[in-house]
């Protein structure tokens, strides 16, 4: 079963940005300025060709692209198409040979656009595909760790001519430690060629599809709000997903630590969840809640706040008292809820010790 | 020793008279295709309603906000064509100045688009050096295209400014009338929607130089010779002198005085603050008697800016707004200023908001013999339902649990119900339809500073700002004895090393009464 490249149409940029925000389930950064760029590449007649997982020979190579570092670095250094590819191009140096596709590391948040980027500047096709599913706040995280894969070589670029190449490394956190150093050496702003993939590998360990699911989720809301719906309920239905609880936002704790945004958001219910309490806590993503302090929902199943009228998601930089939300799970990635994959992120990932259990288990079985 | 508030709206031009904490008289008047007439006019009422216990002369200062530049913005004219510098390659190549923009504004503003090496990193080490040549290479051909309007933004320049005035001495040199707007001067840390403001800034220099020598022209006509300032964003103000470079401080100065105006008026100091017109509704919220600053992005126009603007929420609601379907529509459509043509009340054929308050018999206005055939369920059901639309907009603006009282202001706010949930009080007060022009008329002078410091503790960083911000409080004219820090706000940046903090400082005091120059 292969389907055809495509050409990604203008009107699907703006349903990606739609879509990954929600799939960033709170964190993975804003994908405003990335959006731009590519929209920008667009309006001067570029072109960027999406291509299923399955089009990829077994041994072709694929550039596995992200751009990592301080979000309010991000603010005054952007990525752009040129900044994008440069690491790719100093991984293709260091490798001897050519990359056949782009994919990105996570499609929740700015990096959904990452490797449209690469493609603006290289002209590569882009995998649908990427290695979460969603935004997770560590490298380890990602289904190609989880898989067991080598995590070298990995190459970190600054936008001057330094670029890195860490050429091996003893296990996923030595790899992790090593490139937050270099990357904080050029600015805390750095863009990555991780570890190359063959379509082998990525047709059995990375999460497929992840871009149109992105996209159709994204034009759902998009046509839901044109059409005066409420774009809450598309999300649901676009995603295969469930309303966990409609409130009003009474209190956000936020704290950084480790280099991570971690806090607790606490929802008093409104309508049809009148005098319930509802609690989410997060660290850069949200990750498990509770509904009158019973746990209900915890990663790897999606949690996504959305704002109630708008549909927009938020960002857990953003929360603040008396926003109206409603708080929905979408199922995650099957590599998540195997045994590899709750290890590296169920709920005890985390520092919760409470088992996995999905919300949506007695109903269906989740995303392949 | 007495002041002079004026508020140029949309639609009409309020002016106040403020004597020792007392308003001594008000007037409303139409606001005019040339904004200075309704100054003008508004003077002439103002000071035949006040007779003649303030002659000209014992008028210390005059004051005016206005909406003109940011209308300029949304209509997109009287716009300068800007020659835009950006400093910070290799860095944003891709995305270059204007990008975003909405594409019938765009043309309208962009003269030339340039960008040069340099810059700074978040902690202040250079990111690359400044290519000068690059600069003055640059600078020749914007003399040669004769645009004048110049706006330099350079990578992390909230930090310092270094690259940004080098290449101002630069352009300077080579276009002696340039006008120069520095972002680092606008907008905070986001590097595209601070840049987007002081694109705007810079494409308001001429309309902003004219409109405030009108403002100037209308004074003299008038016979007062006191100084002119422009109120802003915050609600503070400035000399009309420094205002007219930086337009894009008066956006949102009407809102901003009405909340400032309603914690004068009631004497409380932190409040919600709802302001009803004709056509929407402000809600907003005052801490010690000063609107609660945006941290958000802020559309003006379409563009999308970030820097020192009030935090709002607006809705479709006001006194015009028309109520349809039988009660259960709300607007969005209003009758705006044409409500004494329209109303029901008034003989005309559309059923407004005011109708429905004066049939429930919150208001008398009109000929409410009028409104014999509205039927009571339908006046109970739409004023339930513009109850709740205020409630809803004003429970948004709260940022914890405790009860606020909520200060009720502007022509439109008998639609405000006495009570409600999370509000202590409602409070309406005494020239409430004027407060814009109060709060224009008590403002004060300020300085501010938002920066990152590294490398330094706390309180190093901490007293940095603070002097820096008194520094410019002073530059922008206040009185130096007086001065009082009114707000600090600093937040550890956990993911940057090097003890990185933002910290953001703001003082104000009064205007200086001696050496103040008068625009000529």
């Amino acid at each position: 079963m292969r389907s055809l490249p495509r050409l990604l149409e203008t009107d699907e940029l703006d349903f990606l940005a739609t879509g990954a925000w929600i799939l960033g389930t709170g964190g993975g950064g804003s994908p405003y300025a990335s959006h731009l760029g590519v929209r920008r590449f667009y309006d001067e007649g570029g072109r960027i060709t999406l291509i299923d997982p399955d089009e990829l020979a077994e041994d072709d190579l694929v550039a596995v692209v992200s751009t990592m570092g301080a979000p309010l670095v991000f603010q005054e250094r952007m990525t752009d198409a040129a900044f994008a590819v440069k690491p790719v191009r100093a991984m293709e140096d260091y490798l001897g040979r050519s990359f056949r596709a782009v994919m990105t590391v996570e499609v929740g948040g700015c990096n959904a656009f990452q490797p449209l980027l690469v493609a603006a500047a290289s002209g590569l096709p882009v995998v649908d595909a990427d290695a979460m599913g969603r935004a997770y706040p560590e490298a380890q995280m990602q289904s190609f760790s989880i898989a067991g894969l080598k995590m070298y070589p990995h190459a970190v670029s600054d936008v001057r001519d330094n670029d890195v190449i860490i050429a091996r490394a003893s296990g996923w956190h030595e790899m992790e430690r090593v490139r937050r150093k270099v990357c904080t050496e050029f600015g805390s702003v750095a863009t990555t060629c991780q570890a190359p993939r063959t379509g082998a590998e990525i047709k059995r360990f990375a999460v497929l599809r992840t871009l149109s699911q992105a996209i159709s989720l994204g034009k759902e809301v998009h046509r839901a709000r044109g059409a005066h719906e409420d774009p809450v309920e598309a999300t649901i239905r676009a995603a295969s997903g469930k309303r966990l609880f409609a409130g009003k936002v009474i209190d956000v704790q936020r704290q950084t630590t480790e280099g991570f945004l971690r806090g607790t958001l606490q929802l008093d219910g409104m309508e049809g969840d009148a005098g319930a309490r509802f609690d989410v806590a997060f660290q850069n993503e949200f990750t498990i809640a509770w509904r009158d302090g019973a746990v209900t929902a915890t990663t790897p199943d999606l949690i996504c706040v959305l704002d109630s009228i708008s549909g927009e998601a938020i960002g857990t930089e953003s929360l603040r008292f008396g926003q109206r939300v409603t708080v929905v799970a979408l199922p995650s990635p099957a590599i998540h809820r195997s045994p590899e994959g709750l290890a590296h992120v169920g709920p005890r990932a985390f520092g919760y010790d409470v088992d996995f259990r999905s919300v949506f288990e007695a109903t269906q079985g989740g995303r392949a | 020793m007495s002041r002079i508030g004026i508020d140029v709206g949309g639609t009409n031009t309020d002016a106040v008279l403020v004597e020792g904490g007392k308003v001594l008289a008000a007037v409303k008047s139409p606001t005019t295709a040339d904004v200075s007439d309704g100054v003008r006019q508004a003077l002439a009422d103002l000071l035949a309603a006040a007779g003649p216990i303030p002659a000209a002369g014992r008028i210390e200062a005059v004051m005016i906000g206005t909406t003109h530049f940011t209308n300029a913005v949304i209509e997109r004219r009287s716009l300068d064509r800007v020659a835009a510098l950006r400093i910070g390659l290799p860095a944003n190549a891709g995305l270059p100045p204007f990008i975003g923009w909405p594409e019938d504004l765009a043309p309208v503003a962009r003269g030339r688009v340039h960008m040069v090496q340099g810059g700074h990193e978040y902690d202040g080490r250079r990111l690359v050096p400044l290519d000068r040549k690059a600069v003055r290479d640059e600078a020749r051909r914007i003399a040669d295209s004769g645009l004048r309007s110049v706006a330099i933004t350079s990578c992390f320049s909230p930090l310092t400014d270094e690259c940004e005035r080098e290449a101002a001495d630069i352009i300077l040199e080579e276009v002696p009338k340039a006008r120069i707007t520095l972002s680092s001067a606008i907008g905070r840390i986001g590097l595209l929607e601070r840049e987007n403001a002081a694109l705007l800034n810079a494409a308001l220099q001429s309309l902003a130089r004219r409109t405030t020598e009108a403002f100037v022209a209308a004074l003299r006509d008038s016979g007062i010779a006191a100084p002119l300032f422009m109120t802003q964003n915050d609600g503070t103000i400035v000399q009309s002198a420094v205002a007219e470079r930086e337009p894009v401080y008066c956006f949102a100065s009407g809102p901003t005085n009405s909340m400032r105006g309603a914690a004068f008026l009631s004497g409380i100091e932190r409040a919600l603050v709802v302001d009803v017109g004709g056509t929407t509704s402000d809600v907003g919220a005052i801490e010690r008697g000063f609107p609660r600053q945006a941290n958000a992005a802020v559309e003006i126009g379409g563009v999308r800016t970030l820097f020192r603007m009030p935090d709002l929420t607006s809705i479709g609601l006001g006194g015009g707004t028309e109520i349809t379907d039988g009660g259960r529509r709300i607007g969005p459509g209003s009758v705006g200023f044409r409500l004494p043509q329209k109303a029901l009340i008034f003989g005309g054929d559309t059923l407004t908001a005011t109708d429905i308050a004066v049939a429930a018999g919150r208001l008398d206005l009109g000929d409410r013999v009028r409104l014999a055939g509205l039927s009571p369920a339908l006046v109970a059901a739409s004023l339930e339902r513009m109850e709740h639309m205020i409630t809803e907009a004003v429970d948004r603006m709260r940022t914890d649990a405790t009860p606020l009282p909520l200060l009720a202001v502007g022509g439109g706010s008998f639609l405000v119900p006495d009570r409600m949930e999370g509000i202590s009080d409602v409070v309406r007060v005494e020239h409430h339809a004027v407060a814009n022009a109060v709060g224009a008329a008590i403002a004060q002078v300020s300085g501010e500073v938002d920066r990152i410091f590294t490398g330094i503790d706390r309180e190093a960083a901490l007293e940095a700002a603070r002097s820096e911000a008194a520094r410019r409080a002073l530059d922008a004219g206040a009185e130096e004895a007086g001065l009082q820090t009114l707000e600090v706000e600093d937040i550890p940046i956990a993911y940057l090393p090097g003890n990185a903090r933002r910290v953001r400082v703001r003082v104000i005091g009064e205007i200086r009464s001696a050496g103040v120059a008068v625009p000529a």
